[in-house]
């Protein structure tokens, strides 16, 4: 947990002098040095990991080495400068996005405050703004004639190491979750920098284990968890009895099955990890409840994505054994599970990278006969998406009184709310499924949703104190509806979510649970054959059934 | 520093031009330096978009803000989060025309507790577009200087722009309102403590010199009354490249006429380049249809593949086997122990 106490973070992020609490550094920003301290920054990747990547792209993860990022000697190789310019250079040539982002800000300071990392910490250079002026300033100096010519008048300055130190701390400040670009009258989108500039680092070896190592298990096993095919299964196994016995219906899902109609890909943090555990048997109950002729896979058995968080190459090779898996198994379309940046990759990038999946068919629910249109290129549905269409055709028995021992509210994702627009489908499922749901203050939710503060492979122990800074908005809000409203359960349709908010709210809302959406509609599902239900998924007591 | 400079920088335009016009070089103020600016300009901005335009976009990346084309009975935001080309064009008309998304700023305050809120902030979205639309309106009303016969809209325009009929000649309302939006936006700049913070010369200057812009041509139109015939023929002269300086056309118009030159340079290599930018933004110009529509991305690698589902099986066909998940390929018969 984290280091601080509650009322010392608090204390801290309310009083101490930072910009959040009206005092103004004395110094230039590029005055202040990068320091890294125990607690501020992600261990670097183990030399074994940046090998590993390094075999399957080679020139994109820099040198395996033992480095300490408290040192002033990172091992960097000799010409580190040379290949982070030249990287900048290539990916100005690739992405639009960046050339205009980086010339076009007014540093109007539209964004400064929208930032959850911003809030939380006051520290000037997380203010969206400034981050981007990190690269900025680089730009200017290496490719912008007014930048040649003024220099710092033009705010330009050289590529140091003490700027590479900046763009350690503060790109992994930043999880990407793109509140500010929601603000910023050119829709400069920080998590397009940010994922740039994580490229950058890579290319010199400068790196997290955190993102490196659940990649390199993607990779190899095919889950971030590194669970081999028969552990896999095993868990899904336990799992399984869990629901035998709260429901008294035995399921056994298939894997690997060549035929299946539908192949479900969730992130495998829904099998292994407490309470996303629960959103999976919520999942399975669904399948059975309505038949679906579904296979889950061992070698496609991530929905979630660390290469996003590397660099785009990688991003692809973990992506692409959707498909492929999908056309080995020969389903017809591919259903995806609850996960947030999972449905970033899903959404604005797979079909581009890894398409066309023309040996798919046009999603169409088995049940209700919706023909899901708005996936017809990428041949991917969102599970919120495929219950909501169920829930509309009435073709679901759900009692949601089962749910009533929960007051329940909803966090919007970054990624599903921002770069997808996923906003309405869980809660129509939500009303659907529990009688007590109430949604935070507006500037919290939907578009303006604030992120869990550990998103983007910053979900390490190693900076607790940070991720509950970074995390305190979302936890403001959920403090505001608990003393409104009573609300114990805070739900979300994100695997990263179920595990960092549960922390963060431990940590500043204490008896509040997280659930996936999934979980609280398995709850509710009234199933053929079951028995009496006196326990909920986590065999917790529903109402009335306490005692 | 980031203030002074920039006002300095300012300053030294007027005395260069004061100067300049005062000793003879005219022709070099009036006719030479607008027509080099005016090249400049061009030549820079269309070099800008046309580097720009160069980049492909990979990625399909809008920021949706609203709810996405879903299932047929959940109501689409359509403009702010837009699935077709025309919602994609209101998304734009409103984000260039009414600045939408600064429309949507808030003020965040942290209290005791720790506690947060988020406070409606509309006034710089308010000074912003005052500043944009009375530019736009003072840049069209020039067309008079121009053309001849003077355009119908442009008298329109005048005619509204001044219809308060305040003194003589009329005070245009979009001279009050730049001056007061510039001076707005400058204290917003210099007391707001995030702004101040991220604020470079780069963002000062811009202010300061159209300030000087905009009250020099006021001098020129409620103070000493330019003479408006010759500065016409100048003007029109100019636009149909027969340029002439006849009389003395006033230290305060050359002064004028230098630091409007010293914007177009000053243009395209800086910020203000976000009037090209903001029409090409991936994040606000893109419908959001990437699962409906495939996005090429010009420089996609088709060789770079997944790790094998062949090597992956390789790998754990035994444990597979054992556990009963289905293989492509059987583990080999127990080979007989040599005889």
């Amino acid at each position: 947990m984290a280091n601080k106490k509650v009322d010392e973070l608090g204390v801290s992020v309310a009083r101490e002098p930072s910009l959040m609490t009206g005092a103004i550094p004395t110094q230039d920003w590029w005055d202040i040095p990068a320091v890294f301290k125990p607690g501020n920054y992600c261990y670097p990747g183990k030399p074994e990991m940046v090998a590993y990547h390094s075999k399957s792209l080679p020139g994109k993860f820099g040198e395996p080495r033992v480095w300490d990022i408290e040192s002033d000697d990172w091992k960097l190789p000799e010409n580190w400068k040379e290949i982070i310019i030249n990287g900048f250079k290539e990916r100005l040539d690739k992405f639009r996005s960046l050339k205009i982002f980086m010339d076009c800000c007014v540093r109007c300071g539209a964004c400064a405050d929208k930032c959850h990392f911003f809030l939380g910490t006051g520290d000037p250079k997380n203010m969206p703004v400034l981050r981007a002026e990190l690269m900025r300033s680089i730009y200017r100096n290496e490719f912008t004639k007014a930048g040649k010519i003024l220099g710092k008048l033009a705010g330009a300055r050289e590529m140091t190491f003490g700027v590479l130190k900046e763009w350690f701390m503060y790109f992994y400040q930043c999880t990407e979750c793109r509140r500010c670009s929601v603000f910023c009258p050119y829709g400069i989108d920080t998590a397009e920098i940010t994922m740039i500039a994580r490229e950058l680092l890579h290319l010199v070896g400068v790196n997290t284990n955190w993102i490196l190592e659940p990649a390199a298990n993607s990779n190899r096993t095919g889950n971030h968890m590194g669970l081999q095919p028969h552990t896999l299964k095993e868990n899904a196994e336990y799992l399984c009895d869990d629901i035998e016995s709260i429901t008294g219906i035995r399921i056994t899902p298939s894997w690997n099955r060549k035929g299946a109609e539908v192949l479900f890909i969730t992130p495998s943090a829904d099998l292994f990890a407490d309470p996303g555990i629960y959103t999976f048997m919520g999942y399975l109950l669904l399948f059975e409840h309505i038949g679906l002729d579904y296979t889950l896979s061992t070698y496609a058995s991530e929905g979630g994505n660390f290469g996003l968080f590397t660099n785009n190459e990688l991003m692809k090779r973990l992506n692409a054994k959707m498909y492929a898996e999908a056309k080995r198994l020969g389903v017809k379309w591919i259903l995806g599970g609850e996960c947030g940046h999972m449905w970033r990759v899903l959404h604005q990038y797979m079909d581009t990278m890894n398409g066309p999946a023309d040996f798919l068919q046009v999603p169409k629910s088995p049940i209700t006969g919706t023909v899901f249109e708005n996936a017809a290129s990428t041949k991917m549905v969102h599970i919120s998406e495929f219950t909501a269409d169920l829930i509309r055709h009435g073709k679901l028995k759900i009692d949601p009184s089962r749910n009533n021992h929960r007051r329940v509210t909803f966090h919007d994702s970054c990624n599903p709310s921002r770069a997808m627009g996923l906003l309405e489908e869980p809660r129509q499922i939500l009303k659907s499924v529990v009688n007590n749901f109430y949604e935070m203050p507006e500037n919290t939710i939907r578009e303006y949703t604030f992120c869990c503060g550990s998103g983007t492979g910053l979900n390490t122990g190693e900076i607790m104190d940070l991720r509950m800074r970074a995390g305190l908005p979302r936890a403001n809000a959920v403090q505001f509806v608990k003393d409104k409203h009573d609300v114990n359960t805070l739900s979300c349709v994100c695997a990263i979510d179920r595990a960092t908010l549960t922390n963060l709210v431990d940590f500043w809302v204490p008896g509040t649970q997280v659930c996936g959406v999934s979980e609280l509609v398995g709850n509710a599902l009234i199933m053929d054959g079951e028995k009496e239900r006196e326990s909920g998924l986590r065999f917790e007591p529903l109402e009335g059934m306490e005692g | 520093m980031k203030i002074l400079y920039p006002f300095v920088a300012v300053l030294g335009l007027i005395v260069i031009a004061t100067i300049g016009s005062r000793a003879g070089m005219e022709p070099l103020f009036g006719i030479v330096f607008p027509y080099l600016a005016i090249l400049i300009f061009l030549g820079g901005f269309i070099n800008k978009v046309v580097g720009w335009a160069k980049s492909p976009v990979p990625f399909r990346i809008p920021t949706t803000c609203g709810q996405a084309n879903s299932l047929p009975w959940i109501e689409q935001a359509c403009f702010d989060n837009p699935s077709t080309s025309f919602g994609v064009t209101v998304r734009m008309f409103l984000e260039v025309f009414l600045f939408r998304s600064l429309f949507r700023n808030t003020q965040a305050d942290v209290y005791d507790g720790p506690k947060l809120r988020y406070g409606s902030s509309k006034y710089l979205w308010l000074f912003g577009l005052l500043f944009h639309y009375s530019f736009l309106v003072i840049v069209l009303r020039h067309i008079r200087l121009f053309a001849d016969p003077i355009p119908f809209f442009v008298k329109i325009l005048e005619f509204f722009d001044g219809f308060l009929q305040i003194g003589l000649p009329h005070l245009y309302q979009s001279d009050l309102v730049i001056v007061g939006a510039i001076l707005l936006l400058l204290l917003r700049r210099m007391l707001l403590t995030n702004v101040r913070y991220i604020s470079l010369p780069a963002d000062y200057f811009p202010l300061f010199l159209i300030l000087a812009i905009a009250l020099s041509g006021m001098t020129m139109r409620y103070l000493t009354r330019a003479d408006v015939v010759n500065i016409k023929q100048l003007a029109v002269g100019l636009a149909t490249f027969k340029p002439v300086i006849v009389g003395d056309l006033g230290a305060v118009f050359y002064v004028h006429l230098f630091l409007v030159c010293a914007l177009l340079v000053y243009f395209p290599f800086s910020k203000l380049m976000h009037l090209g930018g903001v029409f090409m933004s991936p994040t606000r110009n893109l419908a959001n249809n990437s699962r409906m529509v495939r996005h090429i991305n010009p420089w996609n690698d088709p060789n770079l593949k997944p790790h094998s589902y062949a090597s992956y099986e390789d790998e754990f066909r035994t444990f597979m086997v054992e556990a009963g998940i289905p293989v492509d390929k059987e583990l080999p018969a127990e080979t007989p122990a040599a005889e």
